[in-house]
């Protein structure tokens, strides 16, 4: 389950939804798919860890899920449309998983997203080699 | 003959098509996005397309993880909105054109594009919304039939910027040679910049935003060359929607007249961009859908 490297791993704080991540995350994926039928909703919301058992998933899968950690449901590949699914299953605005996310509240996120969102400048890349200054630099090398 | 006569751009940010649904498009917050689609509302009734292709993507509605498309045309005589987890929208059924469909599909698959084929098709807010910000709410029946075009930008790698705008010169080719009258608009769907997952959600990026509006309009051949590294770094993992507009550049002539353009930050958690963008008039008769303020509009861009 080790993951190779990718090039754009170094965007920080994002989980690229490529197939290596989508074939780790299938059951979580089609659980998320199956909350678009109303009689699925309501059976998982009846019983969740129940419900959650039909389905291929891992123990730390099946616990992201239950504590609705939407950023380890990324990183255990889970996709954000699949996922959202989930949230809308709670009854959850999309800006409320957002904020869940980002670490942030609703209100504080709804405030940056208002004021022109989450800058580039600063969140190119983890290494830094992407920001311009450096990119200045290396051209003039 | 068939003929491509304009292309268009829009985001499709599912809020909007909430906003519209429970009736909240006069209130501030969407009034600006809103207000920046009236424009294109007119010119869309004027210019009366006989027909939509509608380059979208698919959000886990009709494709899940088990089948993923690089490229599905809808082929259906309709297409019923999906349930996205909150019941359908209330929006009417898309009519397909059956028979154009199937004349793009053989036309753009010996041209060596692979297509994958949909008799059967539900569509979400991708196509839906972008419908809705173009042609008005259309609560009676949507004005003209839609060919919907499915990109998959879910699952990376989506098609590169290049392969898309190459879809686009021989969806373009394809129309062309089918022998029915008809003037066809092509919609691309998605973007502008927005990353809605991840500690990283909230990103938008103007500056590169409206760049790639210019270079649309004036110079897509440089858009083609974009990685999608690149692209999910400057623009949002979900960003990379973009490419799908360049389905609808490729369609296009090279030189074109900008007609409109409209940029809102945000919608949601998204970058709004929207752009109209008109073939020149053939010079040797024909019907054409010239208006004289595109004209104009062009006229005085190209002396800057």
């Amino acid at each position: 389950m080790t993951r190779t490297e990718k090039e754009y791993d170094d965007i920080p704080g994002s989980f690229v939804f490529d197939q290596e991540r989508s074939r780790r995350g299938y059951g979580i994926n089609m659980f998320c798919m199956s909350l678009m039928k109303d009689e699925n909703r309501k059976a998982f919301k009846a019983n969740e860890a129940e419900y959650l058992k039909k389905f291929p998933l891992t123990p730390e899968q099946t616990q992201a899920i239950l504590k609705r950690d939407y950023n380890r449901m990324l990183e255990l590949g889970g996709n954000i449309y699949f996922t959202a699914k989930l949230g809308a299953t709670d009854g959850h605005s999309f800006q409320h998983l957002a904020a869940v996310m980002t670490g942030s509240t609703q209100e504080d996120y709804a405030k940056m997203m208002l004021a022109g969102g989450r800058s580039v400048e600063g969140n190119r890349s983890k290494s830094g080699k992407h920001d311009p200054k450096s990119k200045a630099k290396a051209r003039k090398r | 003959m068939a003929r491509i006569i304009a292309g268009a751009t829009s985001s499709h940010v599912p809020a909007i098509g909430a906003a519209i649904d429970n009736n909240r498009t006069h209130e501030p917050y969407w009034q600006r996005v809103f207000s920046g689609f009236d424009k294109s509302k007119e010119w869309f009734a004027k210019t009366k397309p006989d027909v939509v292709i509608g380059v979208y993507n698919d959000h886990a509605s009709a494709f899940s993880v088990e089948i993923v498309p690089t490229f599905a045309l809808g082929c259906a005589a309709e297409f019923p909105p999906a349930d996205e987890g909150w019941g359908p929208r209330k929006v009417p059924v898309v009519k397909g054109y059956p028979d154009l469909a199937a004349h793009i599909a053989q036309s753009v698959i010996l041209d060596e594009f692979d297509l994958t084929i949909c008799n059967k098709m539900e569509v979400d807010h991708g196509l839906t919304v972008p419908m809705n910000l173009m042609m008005g709410t259309s609560n009676g029946g949507w004005p003209c039939p839609v060919i919907p075009l499915a990109v998959n930008v879910v699952l990376y790698p989506p098609p590169t910027a290049h392969r898309c705008f190459m879809l686009g010169r021989a969806i373009r080719k394809a129309v062309d040679s089918y022998p029915q009258d008809l003037r066809v608009v092509i919609f691309g769907t998605g973007g502008m910049s927005h990353q809605i997952s991840g500690p990283r959600a909230g990103l938008i990026n103007s500056k590169f935003d409206k760049s790639f509006l210019d270079n649309l309009a004036r110079d897509p051949k440089k858009l083609t060359k974009i990685k999608h590294v690149d692209l999910m770094r400057e623009a949002g993992l979900e960003g990379i929607e973009l490419v799908m507009w360049l389905v609808m550049r490729g369609a296009l002539d090279d030189k074109v007249n900008e007609v409109y353009r409209f940029y809102t930050v945000p919608a949601s958690n998204t970058a709004v961009g929207h752009i109209i963008l008109e073939n020149k008039p053939k010079s040797a008769g024909g019907k054409s859908s010239k208006s004289k303020a595109s004209k104009k509009k062009a006229k005085g861009k190209k002396k800057k």
